[in-house]
């Protein structure tokens, strides 16, 4: 934190423009020293499990900041972000299976389902009350996964195996270029939420997260701002699932709906804390690499029980997460 | 041939409809009546059978077991309230979904203890009627479904005499309608409160015991019932209790068509579309008054 304020500070005086300005672009090149260490530790590690499990962590740091824009900016909770993620993943299956498709379209097509299926449960559920549109989203995992069991195409209950196009040669392999496929999303996310944050949408979202009414008669268009905020995470959702189909070679139904994928992808902005960005990136990279370093010590349902109850004690006590407890910190230390 | 599927299809539906209103029951009240949206009911549903097997094992009917689990749930459900309440009530109305998380986390706790202790198979209960059959011409219903059943048109009138007739019944109507009225009036909204989320806990407790005796179930067997024990109430209308059994007995006789005539493995689907259809059509539900 401090870091930031010093280089901010530096930079303000060096260049003498506006603090606004100045943030973004050391947030600009934040993104971009990312990319870089990705790329450059790539090249450098040479054990597997590394880009095996540094996937599964950056894919929740994705999933976490997806769901954020709508749960937290809104504060509409999605709890079912995995019919987003399953259905991403199995768009992607179905276009590896019935055309060979590269990455790219695979993503494309992925971000393109989840919008409309974020923009159809949004339109049908949103207009009567916030309630209804949660627990639609828990039915919503259960239908989802009843549809793919169905089609056969997809391998219905037992599975698919696929053969999706090999990682192009510069890239070292496939699970180094899987993870640097991944680092880029969740880096663009991360992006596309920040910029929410601080645009006329953010502050919409805020104002109707807030009092709805109060938003309304304010002149927000709070039902289309909403419907955005659905299509939009609903979008991020489906993309972040996508790579999984190059990554793993073999999906089902368990996988790509499982509840932890869920409860982590709610808990993780929810334990981060839920109104900027940087929550979901420091409550993903914080949970994730404990569960990854504790999935060789602990059982899954212990790993489970862990964070429901680490989730009850941030809802009841942080409802703001660890961004908010070092805010109030630092604000104390300040006063 | 065709008409006697029908029937059959009719009949286990109006039977499996029952149960779903039994589950939903709890639910009517404490997301109905209170405006609590306890998506945990489903996971206090499966306790409820748990604890119905284990009196089981040790050679108790598991419904008439359930009468005094009731009571302790009763207990549990007030303690559980109380917790929530100091957290949530006072924060005011925006925090609803901070609320939904809460129960979110604690139908995970409690899944995961159950499947700590239980382990993830499925459990089943001991009772003398599994297996045999009640004939009635063509139709054919297993006692295992027939008993159970019968259990929700009982809690159902129970459950609407006490809110029709008696004092504290009343007073939960009068809680749900205008909480400031009734603080006037002399009562207290948070006890009237805590009672009535108490009655939801404690009907988990039979309609567990009435949902076991169907097949057997494992921890996780509340998630599949989630969407249909809200897709239950949604569609009865919120807070109609008479509305809850027939709502029910509607999805029940849906899915069990849809099962017959179609494959059995879309039927999980159907209460999720009606759940969808009556938001986005008519959210105020069968029985329901405009909201």
């Amino acid at each position: 934190m401090s870091l930031r304020e010093n280089a901010m500070d530096w930079a303000v005086r060096r260049t003498g423009r506006t603090p606004r300005a100045t943030r973004s672009l050391v947030f600009a090149l934040g993104c971009l020293a990312v990319l870089a260490l990705g790329v450059v530790l790539t090249r450098m590690v040479d054990n597997p499990y590394v880009f095996f499990a540094g996937y599964v962590v950056i894919q929740y740091v994705a999933l976490a900041t997806g769901w954020n824009v709508l749960g937290g900016y809104a504060g509409y909770i999605n709890f079912g972000p995995t019919a987003f993620y399953g259905v991403g993943v199995y768009m992607a299956a179905f276009l590896v299976k019935a055309m060979g498709a590269p990455l790219p379209v695979a993503i494309a097509a992925a971000g393109v389902a989840g919008a409309l299926l974020g923009l159809a449960m949004g339109w049908m559920t949103l207009r009567v009350q916030g309630v209804y549109f949660a627990i639609a989203t828990i039915a919503l995992v259960v239908m989802a996964e009843t549809v793919i069991h169905n089609i056969d195409y997809l391998g219905g209950a037992s599975g698919l195996a696929l053969m999706p196009p090999q990682a192009p040669a510069w890239a070292g392999g496939q699970p180094q270029f899987m993870l640097m496929v991944m680092l880029a999303i969740a880096v663009a996310f991360v992006a596309l939420a920040r910029w929410i944050e601080i645009s006329a949408m953010g502050r919409g979202l805020r104002a109707l997260k807030a009092s709805e009414i109060a938003a309304e008669c304010a002149g927000v268009p709070t039902f289309r701002l909403k419907l955005i905020a659905c299509a939009v995470s609903g979008a991020m959702l489906a993309i972040a699932g996508a790579p999984y189909v190059y990554y793993a070679s073999f999906i089902e139904p368990g996988t790509a709906f499982s509840l932890a994928l869920s409860l982590n992808a709610i808990a993780m902005p929810l334990i981060g804390g839920k109104r900027s960005w940087v929550g979901p990136v420091i409550g993903a990279l914080l949970l994730a690499t404990v569960q990854q370093a504790a999935s060789v010590t602990i059982s899954s349902e212990l790993n489970i029980l862990v964070v429901g109850v680490v989730l009850i004690l941030f809802v009841a006590v942080a409802p703001d997460g660890i961004v908010g407890i070092v805010e109030k910190l630092t604000r104390r230390r300040g006063a | 041939m065709i008409l006697e599927l029908l029937a059959n299809a009719i009949s286990t539906g109006v039977l499996l409809g029952c149960i779903y209103a039994a589950l939903a029951l709890g639910l009517a009240v404490s997301f109905g009546l209170l405006h609590i949206p306890n998506i945990a009911h489903p996971v206090f549903v499966v306790t409820g059978a748990f604890a119905a097997t284990v009196f089981n094992a040790m050679g108790f009917d598991p419904l008439l077991v359930s009468l005094p689990l009731a009571l302790v749930f009763y207990g549990a459900g007030i303690a559980f309230f109380e917790f929530y309440s100091r957290i949530y009530e006072k924060r005011g109305e925006s925090d609803t979904m901070q609320a939904l998380t809460l129960f979110f986390g604690v139908s995970l706790v409690i899944e995961t203890v159950l499947v700590m202790q239980f382990g993830a198979d499925q459990r089943s209960t001991d009772v003398d009627y599994v297996g045999q059959s009640l004939t009635l011409g063509p139709v054919v219903m297993p006692y295992r479904l027939l008993i159970p059943a019968l259990v929700a048109p009982v809690m159902v009138t129970a459950l609407w005499l006490y809110l029709k007739y008696t004092y504290a019944g009343i007073a939960i109507r009068a809680v749900a309608h205008d909480e400031r009225a009734l603080s006037v009036s002399g009562i207290d909204p948070g006890w009237i409160k805590r009672h009535a989320f108490g009655i939801a806990a404690a009907t988990a407790a039979i309609s567990g015991a009435a949902l076991v005796i169907v097949g057997p179930i494992d921890p996780f067997a509340g998630r599949m019932q989630i969407g249909r024990a809200f897709a239950v109430v949604i569609l009865a209308g919120m807070g109609s209790i008479p509305g809850t059994l027939a709502a029910g007995i509607l999805i029940g006789v849906t899915e069990a068509l849809v099962g017959a005539f179609g494959s059995p493995s879309w039927a999980p689907a159907v209460a999720f579309t009606m759940l969808l259809a009556t938001l986005a059509f008519k959210p105020s539900g069968l029985f329901g008054a405009a909201r």
